[in-house]
């Protein structure tokens, strides 16, 4: 059990990690060069931070991306929930199976046959590409993520809780939003949070369905490498990456907090009783 | 309560003709695809009962109680509750609450908000809602628990909770499903008494399923033996155990030795019964339905045996001999294990009311076991 780090070890876990962050430490190493060059290192220097701070189009990307991400997140977690809720809950009706299938068709279906379809399905009712049309894009491949996470939780919920409300004088619409969802509503914050993640970062199915001048942060990214990465972009990156690991690091303290509060309060109560 | 029993005036309903059910349960079947659930059931509970549904694993009980609280429709029959017919009336509308077997407490809501939660969706005005639940926090003695939430009480409080939940809106009828099920003895034992009280305070027919037969008899004012859906026999605990109509009965609640036999003397006030099983006749001081020369069955209570190294002064009757094959000494009683001479096995059980070397009775004794003419049982069935 407490056996320590052996040779071996040492050497699969340098590697390993080295591997998975040693171009990111690149990225955020070069962000901060002087030099315009990406791969020669001329001094320490934060101008790029500077010049990012002053393109335009850069800010514009960033803040269609997080409109993007939060809306298709949002509007994800109200269809999904109520996938996941159907498939968790009416267990048998006719069809089931396929409508469960075509749930999580997307989470396998390639991005650019997806992008592709949608394309296609825009142009056909003639619906001028937009944030509206990346919206619905992204929301469709984002709520089978949700309905799946909703659907894991609520197989797992106490049914009898929602029966004791509705003893209680609750009618089962009121159920539903007064205990079920509150209940379940940290599913749908991690539902809402891998929306927006994916989201987030999405370039194949935007490209497919954004118009003109609705380009998004990582779009963005994607075409100006294609002209030779710049120290700028490199700064962009270090910034989402701090702001993902911010996150990640916050989330995870907090859950992190409440669990080992939980136990502490379970225990304090059980000695109680005593 | 004290006070109250001083002068206690035997509390018998379904004795009265006069008596009015407050729960009828009529021809009621419930049937889950093929499997029959509940057996066209029959049953008339009165105010103010403490009424024990009691049966093994799987016998309906709990179906039975959902179908009281409105969980589940009769599948035919129908369900009334003070001259109301329940049939389409859904949960959310019965003046009926249930206390679940898990509790069910709402995890996101202190106890306080929990047992709120009836009066807000009566929209019970804000003062008399607080001044309700602090009023059943009391009788449940959680004052200092009302702003925890269900995670942060041991097991015992989270009970109390959910029996405060269940009664802080007055109900009709108070349903409990196992509800003593997850406490241990000692804890179990000292809320079956507060049950009791709260039951005779409020004012409210609680409606309770168990399996543990002592349960039943400590808090019933009438229990049900439940069997495959069906009733085996609805009486007072003392009836039930004194008087079982049938075998299923007599062996489900206690301990009990059965002879067969033939009956071979039937008269109103007694009958005898030849028993070729026990190796005696068996002569019991109350008339039977069962005609002369049918086979019936005697019961006799372990505890209701005499047991004796010398043979009793009637022994051509109510007595059976045999070796002590084995003894348990359960501190209050011993229980002896008697093999006869065909080799069935008897039990008896005396209470030790001397210590023990002053009782001579051991293994492989030949001992005398033998009882009163009003100990046994003649069932039919
Ligand atoms: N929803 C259902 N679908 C199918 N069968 C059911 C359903 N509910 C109950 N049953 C069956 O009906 C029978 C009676 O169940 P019930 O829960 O009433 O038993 P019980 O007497 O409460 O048993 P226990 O003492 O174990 O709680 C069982 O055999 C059970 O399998
Ligand atoms: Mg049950």
């Amino acid at each position: 059990m407490t056996k320590g780090l052996t040779k071996i070890n040492l050497v699969a876990l340098t590697f390993g990690f080295a591997f998975l962050y040693v171009p990111i430490l690149i990225l955020v190493f070069f962000s901060f060069n002087e030099s315009r060059l990406v791969n020669v290192w001329g001094g320490f220097s934060v101008k790029w931070y500077g010049e990012l701070f002053q393109n335009e189009d850069l800010l514009q990307a960033a803040w269609i991306s997080l409109l993007l991400a939060a809306a298709a997140s949002t509007l994800s977690v109200i269809l999904g929930t109520v996938a996941g809720f159907v498939m968790a809950r009416f267990t048998s009706f006719r069809g089931r199976t396929l409508f469960s299938g075509m749930i999580y068709a997307p989470l396998v279906m390639p991005e650019v046959i997806t992008g592709l379809s949608l394309l296609l399905l825009f142009v056909s009712i003639d619906w001028g590409r937009g944030l509206g049309t990346m919206i619905i894009a992204h929301t469709s491949f984002c709520m089978s993520y949700v309905a799946v996470v909703v659907q894991s939780r609520l197989v797992s919920f106490d049914r009898s809780i929602e029966e004791a409300a509705q003893d209680l004088g609750a009618t089962p619409f009121k159920t539903f939003f007064v205990i079920t969802l509150p209940v379940i509503a940290p599913a749908l914050v991690s539902g809402w949070l891998l929306s927006f993640t994916l989201s987030l970062d999405n370039v194949v199915i935007t490209s497919f369905t954004s118009g003109p001048g609705w380009d998004t942060l990582p779009v963005k990214i994607f075409s100006a490498v294609k002209l030779g990465v710049k120290p700028e972009i490199n700064a962009l990156s270090t910034i989402m990456i701090a702001i993902v690991a911010i996150g990640v690091v916050t989330a995870s303290i907090v859950q992190k907090r409440a669990m080992v509060e939980r136990q502490r309060a379970e225990r304090m109560a059980a000695a109680a009783n005593d | 309560m004290n006070t109250a029993s001083a002068a206690r005036v035997p509390f018998e309903p379904w004795n009265d003709p006069k008596a009015k059910p407050y729960i009828r349960i009529v021809n009621v079947t419930k049937t889950f695809g093929d499997f029959v659930a509940v057996d066209n059931m029959n049953l008339d509970i009165y105010q103010r009962e403490f009424f024990s549904l009691l049966g093994p694993s799987g016998c309906g009980k709990t179906t039975l109680l959902r179908m009281l609280a409105g969980f589940e429709r009769p599948t035919s029959g129908r369900i009334e509750l003070d001259g109301v017919d329940m049939s389409t009336v859904p949960p959310y509308e019965r003046p009926v609450n249930m206390m679940f077997q898990s509790y069910a407490l709402f995890p996101h809501m202190t106890v306080e908000e929990n047992i709120a939660f009836g009066l807000r969706q009566d929209g019970v005005p804000k003062e008399e809602r607080n001044r309700r639940v602090e009023e059943m926090l009391t009788l449940v003695q959680l004052t200092k628990f009302g702003k925890r939430k269900p995670h942060q009480l041991s097991g015992g409080q989270r009970q109390r909770v959910a029996l405060a939940r269940s009664l802080v809106k007055k109900p009709k009828m108070l349903l409990l499903d196992e509800p003593l099920g997850a406490l241990d003895k000692k804890l179990r034992e000292q809320t079956q008494f507060e049950l009791m009280n709260i039951q005779e305070q409020v004012g409210i027919t609680f409606v309770i399923v168990t399996h543990d037969q002592e349960e039943a008899m400590t808090v019933s004012s009438r229990i049900a033996v439940m069997n495959h859906g069906r009733i085996a026999q609805v009486a007072t605990p003392t009836e039930i155990y004194e008087y079982p109509n049938s075998r299923y009965v007599a062996e489900f609640i206690g301990d009990v030795n059965v002879f067969e036999g033939r009956l071979s003397d039937v008269a109103p006030d007694h009958v005898v019964i030849t028993s070729a099983e026990a190796g005696t006749q068996v002569y019991v001081d109350r008339g039977t339905s069962a005609a002369l020369g049918a086979t019936v069955w005697v019961a006799v209570r372990p505890e209701k045996l005499d047991v004796s190294l010398t043979a009793p002064e009637q022994p051509d009757f109510n007595c059976v001999k045999g070796t002590v094959w084995d003894i348990g000494y359960l501190g209050n009683l011993t229980i002896y294990h008697v093999r006869l001479a065909d080799g069935k096995k008897v039990t008896a059980a005396v209470a030790n009311r001397t210590r023990l070397r002053d009782r001579p009775i051991t293994w492989n004794d030949e001992v005398y076991l033998s009882w009163a003419a009003d100990s046994a049982v003649v069932l039919v069935s």
